[in-house]
């Protein structure tokens, strides 16, 4: 059916930051991400774990605390001193707030959600504690709590907002919320299996509701502390190296911690004896989801959410909790982002929006990889056997007449970190942007000489509602856009007004493309459904309803990462192409749809086998697995694809080296 | 096992005793407190947990109370006779728990105490005959009834009155004493059971002698002889100074009070009735009043001027415990009485002439087991029946062990293969059968118990080992894998030793040259003896089906291997190294048969032997050979083991090298087809 020669390329040195906090809401069921380049990322948990939002990062802006507070208002605060809010509308920074101090180590926002508790140091050493109100729009500096001898590095609330705890360095202080001052002052053991350690930092502290106070420190342990009298209730020592951070649920019977060997331990309140009532906290669950420090926790009502040095997002869901067994009860773990890109086919129209760390001038057969503060230009190889078709089995690699050339290395200017690139399919245009700053570049080829010149610089002016993906029509006539809120808005580009929406789906859209001649809109959600809209003819199109109709097969639904990119096939209009990050896909309207009984992935050729059989099995899904995690993939020309992988041991062995860890007793 | 515990003194203050001790020691309503009577004019209620008196009361001066103090159950009163005096002269009251307190006149009437209370001046009226003296009575109850029985001498008859009071019938027995007429009785005690009063009486000879008494007569109206039976010879000396006293425990024990030699200082011991052992004993050198009281745990002693109270526990009775007590009797605090008769020997001396007529008995009861046992293992197993075949075939060793003719053979196989048994239900049986030399019932034991301790398993080894050539022919040996190839073994022929061991290394150039050279000299026979069995067929089905399969732990079976004399030791690794061989015929390195041993088994065992006996081994000619191929053998192993760890890491360079060409590949271009 399909033959292509496929560019395949490894050497988008692309590395993820690190995981530096997680923040989960409830009430909307979204978890904010920070990595360590200050970038934030929202995921809909609902939406089967789509990173559906997210904020650039900044050189300065390195998040050390995260919270939601009332009304969904997402805060940061870092080591310059500032809290910054986020708009979740308009996916910018809303504005930015002097803490009155050195870095912030930690933040806390009330109970109700109404109060900003910020942990800062003052001076060398000194801890400072800070109460802000927090006013409709905007936070308000209250008062300053007893000034610490040292750092207070974590932070918990008393669920009924009147104490808090603060962890700080060899010991725990408890403040009355009233009145500001230390009540408590509880001093840590600084012994480490029996070795006295310099200092024990508390990473962690949570504040239950009867008065216990959890603390994980960097001796490895976690412990259970009585508020009340300051005494030691239990200890348990979990780990050989730092225990960094807790999160505990909001029934209060289980909570999870997160250690620097890379390991996640589950503790739940559990009867001592079935039928008494007498419970206690027992560790019940460790998980070795990351190789690395596991910075930040989370807890929400169904799954232990965890992240760290590794930069993977793991979800890991609680089979208790977990009543169907569906998307939900397995475990995720996100590595990369969830790019997209949007394709301007023809002419130097640019539409960066999205984050998009690929694109591809087809044309020039030029790649543009962008990284956080740098972009980089590839020129692909060639092969003396292209163009020849049926020169190599299916699988064989082909000798290269031409290596890839690295062209420009394209550094930006401030702090700020791109957001989205683009190379026009002409290969002649780059355009990226920041946050804040729109620019336009024009590439001139002399030969094997490139000159790179600066055409535009343009301020970015925001609308009220942003906007998350862009498609635009090959004839240059329709302009498809998916915004933050449902539904997909279709714009006649030719009178500059809106021709129609397509109908609301409840899952964001992740890829959007508008297919060439026909203009038939191509949706793919993120619970894996794919809808075909007619522009022109503002329905649906025969096969989407066919489709919806039989249903997707049940393979194909069990995919866990997005699709991420869609395209089409200029001489086959029957085609769709779509990837997702370990899958390739064509999807050919003329064959019959898959039902759940037919085999959906057909890795091997089907050999020796009569036409009959073969035309029997083969339908409109045309799958191969061979390329993962696959960031990537475009048609460059009819017979011609580019792949761009990123193997994780590539990654992993850019990452510092984790703690070891002994095994097997040696 | 009964047993004495520490004594402890009632009171510190010694009590106002007459020459012939306490008045008596009676219970009270609460089950710690005693009231001690003296001999006096002072009662004192003692609790004895707390070791003090609670209180004490005295009658007047010129006054003498005449008979122990006793409490009302009913009332939870005391009462005192002082002066003998009530309406007639009293002997004793008695009170128990159930009934209201009785009082026994000293002319034999029976008086219930609120009869006599409501009427005192009533007459009284004479039972006895004149000269006929109450000597000792205790009262009973049976079945919620008071049974009152009072023994009487007159002129050195003795005689039993049985007063019950359900059906007021009185009846009146005469002892007859038997041979030992003109003894005195010193002391009796009595126990009940439904029907008969056991009515136990030390005599002056030193014997203790027991009478059974009905409680509902047959015949009420007629004078009824009853005749004593020995029932403990030669327990205390007669001349007692004090005398000598005895009191039941419970069914199987009595605690005697009195010296056991003439010149031996006074002792209290705990015998058993039913095995007729000591169970325990105590010496009590500050002299004793000759009297002792047992309620609840404890025993009440006058030793010296103090009232002792000693407790005593007995766990349930069995052979085994009371041969074991025999055996070492030990325990601090007690002493083991050498001058105590041997009980066997007061079983009477019939034993030898009824030799032959005993082993009859003893074959037609094994008979009547193996029947019976089958009727049981019949039936439908229920959740117990582990324990209780275990029970048994502990009941069957205990008796083989007290009577050696007996060894119901049939019915323990039957039991070992109820598959029900383990090492740990019934400890001796092995000990048993290996005195026996019953090598078969020893393979049936390796073969099923789970838990059998490994000086059991080289006691059975050095049996099999030693154990004759003709008694093995003998023995019905299971030889079930054995015997499929022990003939072939002589028309198979073995691979060149040499050619065996060039796997991994050059035997030219091998240090042990010499060695090897000599060797080959004698190949021709070298293949002989280690292609044909070392050992008879039987003897290696006994090792190969019992001891091989044994379950071990090396750091206790090695030192009872260190035991096997140097012979043996031999003989064993001969064998064991013959079935290595045999083991290495096939591919799969296994021995043909059903259930073998491993080749780790065969190997363990070697190196376990060596590791145990080779100083010995090594010093003897005809392991010298057999050494000598173990030593090539290992060093042929370690040599594949070295060349096997270059292969290892030969291929993992490999893979490493086309690792690292699989990642340098960052571009390529490759043909795609999707079907």
């Amino acid at each position: 059916m399909g033959e292509f020669n496929v560019h395949r390329v490894r050497f988008f040195n692309y590395v993820p930051s690190g995981i530096r906090c997680v923040a989960y809401n409830n009430q909307s069921n979204r978890l904010a991400v920070s990595r360590t380049d200050g970038t934030v990322e929202i995921y809909n948990l609902s939406a089967n774990y789509f990173q559906e939002k997210f904020f650039p990062g900044h050189e300065s802006r390195a998040t050390e605390a995260l919270c939601w507070a009332k009304g969904q208002r997402l805060f940061s605060a870092g080591l310059n001193g500032e809290i910054i809010e986020y708009d979740l509308q308009a996916l910018n920074v809303k504005y930015a707030v002097d803490a009155f101090g050195g870095p912030v180590w930690s933040m806390a926002t009330s109970p109700s959600g109404s109060q900003l508790l910020v942990s800062n140091q003052v001076g060398c050493e000194d801890g400072s504690v800070k109460l802000f109100q927090i006013t409709p729009d905007k936070i308000q500096f209250e008062r300053n709590f007893d000034r610490q001898k040292s750092r207070i590095l974590s932070l918990s609330w008393h669920p009924s907002g009147t104490h808090i705890a603060a962890g700080s360095i060899d010991y725990i202080s408890v403040f009355d919320v009233k009145s500001g001052s230390a009540i408590h002052k509880i001093l840590v053991d600084r012994q480490y299996m029996g070795v006295s350690k310099r200092k024990c930092i508390i990473w962690g502290v949570a504040f239950l509701s009867d008065g216990t106070i959890i603390s994980v420190d960097s001796a490895g342990k976690v412990q259970f502390w009585d508020s009340a009298t300051g005494t030691l209730v239990k200890s348990h020592l979990i780990a050989n190296a730092d225990v960094q951070s807790i999160a505990v649920s909001d029934q209060e019977d289980s909570f999870v911690v997160g250690t620097a060997e890379g390991t996640v331990f589950h503790f739940q309140l559990v009867s001592v004896t079935s039928n008494s009532s007498e419970r206690q906290w027992v560790r019940t669950k460790p998980f070795q989801h990351h190789t690395h420090d596991v910075r930040t926790v989370a807890h929400s009502p169904t799954a232990l959410i965890s992240g760290g040095t590794d930069t993977h997002l793991v979800i890991r869901p609680l089979m208790e909790k977990v009543e169907v067994k569906n998307y939900d009860a397995a475990l995720r773990k996100i590595t990369f982002p969830h790019v997209s890109i949007t394709p301007n086919p023809q002419g130097p129209h640019l539409y960066p929006i999205r984050r998009c760390l690929i694109s591809c001038s087809k044309r020039k057969q030029l790649l543009l990889f962008q990284f956080a503060h740098h972009l980089e230009l590839w020129r692909l190889g060639s092969t003396v056997a292209t163009g020849k078709m049926g020169e190599g089995k299916n699988g064989d690699t082909l000798p290269l007449s031409k290596d890839a050339d690295h062209l420009l290395h394209l550094k930006t200017k401030g702090p700020e970190n791109i957001i989205c690139s683009c190379i026009s399919p002409c290969g002649s245009w780059i355009a990226y942007s920041t946050a804040s700053r729109f620019f336009l570049y024009r590439l001139n080829y002399e030969r094997d000489n490139i000159s790179l010149q600066r055409v535009s610089d343009a301020t970015v002016s925001r609308t009220v509602e942003s906007m998350c993906l862009l498609a635009v029509s090959p004839d240059g006539n329709w302009l498809a856009a998916s915004g933050t809120s449902a539904g997909v808005h279709v714009y006649n580009l030719k009178h500059l007004k809106l021709h129609c929406t397509v109908p609301a789906y409840n899952f964001p859209v992740t890829a959007l493309a508008i297919a060439p001649n026909t203009n038939n809109l191509v949706i793919a959600h993120s619970d894996q459904q794919v809808f075909e809209y007619s522009i022109p003819d503002k329905q649906y199109t025969e096969w989407s309803r066919n489709i919806q109709k039989q249903g997707f097969h049940y393979l194909w639904l069990q995919r866990d990462t997005p699709i991420t990119h869609i395209s089409f096939h200029p001489k086959r209009p029957m085609h769709i192409l779509l990837h997702d990050a370990y899958m390739f896909c064509i999807i050919d309207k003329s064959l019959p749809l898959p039902n759940d009984k037919t085999l959906l992935y057909n890795p091997l050729p089907p050999t020796n086998e009569s036409d009959v059989i073969r035309r029997r099995t083969a339908h409109a899904f045309k799958i191969s697995k061979i390329y993962k995690p696959l960031l990537f993939m475009d048609l460059l020309d009819e017979r011609t694809l580019v792949a761009v992988e990123r193997p994780l041991d590539d990654i992993i062995a850019q990452l510092p080296p984790p703690i070891k860890k002994k095994k097997f007793g040696t | 096992m009964a047993a004495l515990e520490e004594e402890f003194t009632l009171s510190s203050v010694h009590l106002g005793t007459g020459p012939d001790g306490l008045l008596g020691v009676e219970q009270s309503d609460k089950t710690d407190q005693f009231l001690v009577t003296d001999s006096s004019r002072t009662v004192i209620l003692y609790k004895v947990s707390d070791q003090k008196p609670l209180g004490s009361w005295s009658v007047k001066q010129g006054q003498v109370i005449t008979c122990p103090a006793v409490c009302n159950f009913q009332t939870g009163e005391y009462i005192v006779v002082h002066d003998n005096k009530l309406s007639a002269e009293v002997y004793r009251i008695h009170s128990v728990q159930g009934t209201e307190p009785l009082v026994l006149f000293k002319e034999g009437a029976v008086r219930g105490l609120e009869v006599l209370l409501a009427e005192p001046q009533q007459k009284i009226e004479t039972v006895i005959s004149d000269e006929e003296v109450i000597k000792w009575t205790k009262l009973f109850m049976v079945y919620r009834h008071p049974v009152l029985i009072y023994i009487t001498e007159k002129h050195g008859a003795y005689f039993a009155y049985v007063q019950t009071f359900h059906s007021c019938v009185l009846s009146k027995y005469t002892l007859l004493l038997g041979q030992e007429e003109k003894s005195v009785i010193q002391s009796f005690t009595a126990s009940v059971t439904r029907k008969v009063i056991s009515l136990m009486s030390l005599s002056s000879d030193g014997c203790i002698y027991e009478t059974l008494i009905p409680v509902h007569p047959s015949d009420p109206e007629k004078s009824q002889k009853v005749l004593r039976s020995l029932l403990l010879k030669d327990i205390v000396s007669g001349s007692a100074r004090n005398g000598a006293a005895l009191t039941v425990l419970d069914r199987d024990h009595l605690a005697v009070l009195g010296p056991p030699l003439p010149a031996a200082k006074d002792c209290l011991s705990i015998w058993n009735t039913k095995f007729q052992t000591l169970q325990t004993s105590k010496e009590l050198p500050q002299g004793t009043s000759g009297q002792v009281w047992y309620y609840g745990e404890n025993l009440f002693i006058l030793h010296g001027k103090f009232l002792v109270v000693i407790p005593y526990k007995c766990e349930v009775s069995s052979l085994a415990g009371a041969l074991g007590k025999l055996k070492h009797s030990q325990d601090p605090g007690t002493h083991a009485m050498s001058h105590f008769v041997n009980w066997e020997a007061s079983q009477g001396s019939g034993v030898g002439s009824q030799n032959s007529e005993q082993s009859k008995r003893i074959k037609d009861s094994e008979k009547h087991i193996e029947v019976e046992l089958r009727k049981f293992l019949a039936t439908k197993r229920t959740p117990e029946f582990h324990t209780t075949i275990g029970d048994v075939v502990i009941g069957f060793v205990a008796r083989c062990k007290a009577e050696p003719s007996f060894y119901p053979r049939n019915s323990l196989m039957q039991l070992i293969q109820t598959h029900g048994l383990s090492y740990s239900l019934c400890p001796g049986l092995m000990e048993v059968a290996l005195e026996k030399t019953d090598v078969q019932m020893l393979q049936l034991c390796l073969q099923q118990f789970p838990d059998i301790p490994e000086s059991a398993t080289c006691a059975c080894l050095k049996l099999f080992l030693s154990i004759g050539d003709d008694s093995l022919k003998e023995a019905d040996v299971s030889m079930d894998s054995v015997s499929d190839y022990s003939d072939a073994v002589h028309d198979e022929k073995m691979e060149q030793q040499p050619k065996i061991l060039q796997n991994g290394f050059n035997p030219e150039e091998n240090n042990c040259n010499n060695c090897d050279q000599a060797l080959s000299e004698k190949h021709q026979d070298t293949r002989e003896e280690t292609t044909s069995c070392p050992v008879t067929p039987k003897r290696a089905a006994l090792f190969r089906n019992a001891v091989l399969h044994a379950a071990y732990s090396e750091a206790f079976l090695l030192p009872h291997l260190k035991d096997v004399p140097a012979q043996h030791i031999t003989l064993f690794l001969q064998y064991l190294y013959f079935l290595y061989l045999k083991c290495n015929e096939n591919a799969t390195m296994t021995l043909p048969g059903i259930h073998p041993p491993t080749l780790n088994q065969i190997m363990d065992w070697i190196c376990l032997l060596l590791d145990a006996n080779f100083t010995v081994v090594v010093m003897i000619p005809e392991a010298k050979r057999l050494l000598l191929n173990l030593y090539k053998f290992v060093k042929s192993q370690i040599c594949i083991c070295s060349e096997l760890n270059k292969i290892e890491v030969s291929f993992r360079e490999l893979q490493k090298l086309n690792q690292e060409k699989n990642n340098r590949e960052l571009y390529s271009i490759e043909v795609l087809e999707l079907f």
